[in-house]
């Protein structure tokens, strides 16, 4: 049913493209799934490969061209001007989508499908707007904000892109305020402040969509076609005073309605700040019309007052949360041992037989265009020659193929015998643990001991049990010698004597 | 335009529109369903604070001030969606919210109204905050074809628009022009009825004796009338209505049940021209009839 099955994600290193390339490795019919980025990525990736390239398009053409992709999904429009200066989000928006269209277009480009995440913002927020937009509508008046006329114009370029290739589907998503625990918005921070803040006389209409549904709906696009424009949005249209109740906040309407933009510089100056497009939709705020969406299959997973109380209880357990896992950081060298070591072992043995056949495939193809590039330089010459190089390709293909079902065969000789090897070894253990229960990791300090400020290892003292807190006072004696690490190991020990 | 006035409106007679099809039928099933916590609807209407102006203002003028009688309830369809056209005046104008009320007091099927009104009032704060959680729509043709057509509710219009709550005093019960027949064509699109209405009594409760451009523009309001209250009580001034009594008529509801007919310009323009007319008969016979301004 999935006609997509070498995708290429644009914009890797931002929250979606992160997201949706994390979504498609989980399907098990797409083939390839290849980002590209300028920046590193954020998030652990299993089998996307991430190209270190920009929007530049002679380069994005020989990254299409050379995989074939069949399916590119731009993911990288900025809709938040408080994210990046104007022009540097003009370069990105509009410079940027028109070269990963030229890079995708003409008659021999493998592209079959272009996806392309755009925002509601597209239609303003104004005075005379209607209650809800639907997909048809032009805006009444031409964009107010850079980031409007931005996305107006991004969009420009697309349709235009759908003319010229009739043969590829392209799918336009348009969200609305994306809500979440995990990605970051303006305004989720206008929501996240002790109380939201509004113009005074004024409750606009809200309407969110859930990150996740932001991801599903992206996924949709990919698996099934549905040319055209679609607005993504949750059920329901929710009044800011609505939101503020639902997050379990005051509201504050500190902005007044006349000189609103003075007041805005001034809170600028004081930290806070609130974009052009954020403060249009503070004022008359916006709704939008989801059915088409709907109607072509997809289903949400959150109205958007469901977004908002997602939203309310990961703000109560932000700051219970906060620092408890370390960011992910991508590491180029780390990521290609993963990825193509023969010496990695975890992912091949769960997967031994599909990975193989993957790279059967990829291997497959690689020398078959090879033999295609070379039939092709020799047309215009020895043609016998050519005819050679050719029978050379395909008895490598035949050897590299006869080379991919050895390994796949090792593999798995190599999964089997390492599962008997863990086997044989976790009896092993059990036995000697049974052996030498009373003292487990004598003269062994935790990992990095040494690394430890003072302040750190008292910290982890009350953590750890009465033999490792000998061990540990025999080696910062020996070690360190730091009088308060030794005092509060005395202490901590004392305390243990007492309680006993 | 005196024949045009007395042209039949059974429209059966007309060949099957040319016009395309409505695309969005099918999508009428996909509207969010109601969640239940919820006190606001997804156009801002609020239960409670529409609740709130329903129990004390609006029974107040209702019954006591205004006492307000009503005839032909029954042309307001109990289901599906209906367009209420009426006539306009007022500074605030009370005829709105008596129209709501009598459907909520007299009709079998109590539904509640969605009133059109000036973009103004989504711009000007206070107004902005208000006008939707009691019931007010923005008057965009958008806006009206959702309601009629896919959530098959009440909408009343009042097609002299501005023009009607601008007129003085002087020229009270005179229909204004009906704009460009916006609202038949709305109508039309959804296949929704056309119930006309006429309110006597409204002209006389908030007379307008002038209009004053210049604090209209230092304002920033629509229109600065001059009324026996306002503007010396202030806004407040706004409600002093007078106690006039109240008439409302609902007349036989017009149906259009073809596609399309909205596509014919020719003919929009001729039902606009009909329902005024009617409105305006109707206005005259219920005047003719009016022994006093204040106890009918």
């Amino acid at each position: 049913m999935m006609d997509s099955r070498r995708i290429l994600v644009t914009g890797l290193s931002t929250y979606w493209g992160g997201r949706l390339a994390q979504a498609l490795e989980a399907f098990p019919e797409v083939e390839a799934v290849i980002g590209v980025d300028n920046e590193e990525p954020q998030v652990e990736l299993e089998r996307t490969e991430y190209v270190k390239v920009g929007a530049q398009h002679a380069l994005l053409r020989r990254v299409v061209e050379a995989a074939e992709i069949d399916t590119v999904v731009d993911t990288r429009l900025v809709v938040d001007s408080a994210t990046t200066t104007a022009s540097k989000a003009h370069e990105n928006n509009v410079i940027g989508t028109m070269n990963i269209l030229a890079a995708c277009s003409g008659a021999d480009s493998p592209v079959r499908k272009v996806v392309f995440k755009s925002s509601t913002h597209f239609y303003g927020c104004e005075q005379d707007d209607p209650a809800f937009f639907d997909e048809t509508m032009a805006r009444a008046h031409p964009p107010s904000t850079p980031i409007e006329r931005d996305i107006v114009e991004a969009e420009a370029s697309l349709n235009e892109f759908a003319e010229k290739n009739p043969a590829a589907t392209v799918t336009i998503l348009r969200f609305a305020n994306v809500l979440g625990p995990d990605v970051r918005t303006s305004h989720i921070h206008l929501f996240s402040l002790p109380a939201v803040p509004m113009i005074l006389g004024f409750d606009p209409r809200y309407q969110f969509v859930h990150e996740d549904d932001v991801v599903h709906a992206l996924e949709h696009a990919v698996k099934h076609d549905a040319p055209g424009v679609f607005n993504v949005a949750g059920d329901g249209v929710l009044a800011l005073t609505e939101v503020a109740g639902l997050l379990g906040k005051p509201y504050a309407p500190i902005l007044p309605p006349w000189g609103t933009g003075l007041a805005v510089a001034a809170l600028r100056r004081l930290g806070l700040r609130i974009p052009a497009e954020a403060l249009a939709q503070l004022r008359y705020g916006r709704g939008v019309d989801n059915r088409r969406l709907k109607a072509s299959g997809f289903r949400y997973q959150h109205t958007s007052r469901e977004a908002v109380l997602k939203l309310g209880e990961h703000l109560r357990l932000h700051p219970v949360l906060r620092g408890g896992q370390e960011p992910y950081r991508y590491e180029r060298e780390v990521e290609e041992f993963l990825r193509w070591s023969p010496h990695v072992r975890d992912v091949r043995e769960r997967q031994a037989g599909s990975l193989s056949r993957d790279q059967l495939i990829e291997l497959r193809r690689l020398l078959g265009s090879f033999a295609e590039t070379a039939g092709m330089e020799d047309l215009d010459g020895q043609s016998g020659a050519a005819a050679e190089r050719l029978a050379t390709a395909e008895r490598r293909a035949a050897e590299a193929e006869q080379a991919a079902e050895r390994a796949e065969q090792a593999a798995s000789e190599v999964a089997e015998r390492a599962a008997a090897e863990a086997d044989r070894r976790a009896r092993d253990e059990v036995e000697r643990r049974v052996a030498e229960r009373p003292p487990r990791r004598i003269g062994s300090p935790p990992e990095h001991y040494d690394d430890l400020a003072a302040e750190e290892v008292i910290a982890l003292l009350a953590s750890l049990e009465r033999d490792d807190l000998q061990t540990l006072r025999d080696y910062e004696r020996q070690h360190a010698n730091r009088s308060r690490v030794l005092s509060a190991i005395d202490s901590v020990l004392a305390r243990g004597e007492t309680r006993v | 335009m005196a024949q045009s006035t007395r042209t039949p409106l059974s429209l059966r007679e007309r060949e099957p529109g040319a016009g395309p099809l409505l695309p969005a039928e099918g999508l009428k099933r996909h509207l969010p369903g109601v969640e239940p916590d919820r006190q606001l609807n997804d156009w801002g209407r609020s239960e409670r604070v529409e609740g709130v102006f329903d129990a004390t203002l609006a029974e107040f003028f209702y019954r006591y001030w205004f006492r307000a009688e009503v005839e032909g309830i029954e042309n307001v369809p109990a289901a599906g969606g209906a367009l209420l056209a009426s006539n306009h005046s007022g500074a605030l104008p009370p005829d709105a919210a008596m129209i709501a009320k009598a459907i909520k007091e007299e009709h079998p099927h109590p539904r509640p109204l969605n009133i059109t009104v000036e973009h103004f009032f989504k711009g000007y704060p206070g107004f902005s905050m208000l006008i939707p959680k009691i019931g007010c729509v923005a008057a965009h043709p958008a806006n009206v074809h959702r309601l009629l057509f896919d959530e098959d509710q009440l909408v009343l219009v009042f097609p002299e628009g501005r023009k009607g709550t601008e007129k003085l005093y002087k020229d009270r019960y005179r229909l204004r022009r009906f704009g460009r027949g916006g609202f038949v064509v709305a109508a039309m699109r959804a296949r929704a009825p056309i119930v006309p209405v006429c309110v006597v009594g409204a002209e006389e409760a908030a007379p307008v004796f002038a209009q004053l451009g210049l604090f209209k523009r230092l304002t920033g309001l629509l229109y600065f009338p001059i009324t026996p209250t306002f503007p010396h009580f202030g806004l407040l001034g706004m409600l002093g209505y007078l106690p006039a009594k109240f008439k409302i008529r609902f007349l036989d509801p017009i149906a259009f049940d073809e596609e399309g007919l909205h596509e014919d310009k020719a003919l929009v323009q001729t039902v606009a021209h009909d329902i005024r007319a009617r409105i305006q008969e109707n206005l005259w016979d219920m005047l003719a009839h009016r022994r006093s301004v204040w106890f009918g």
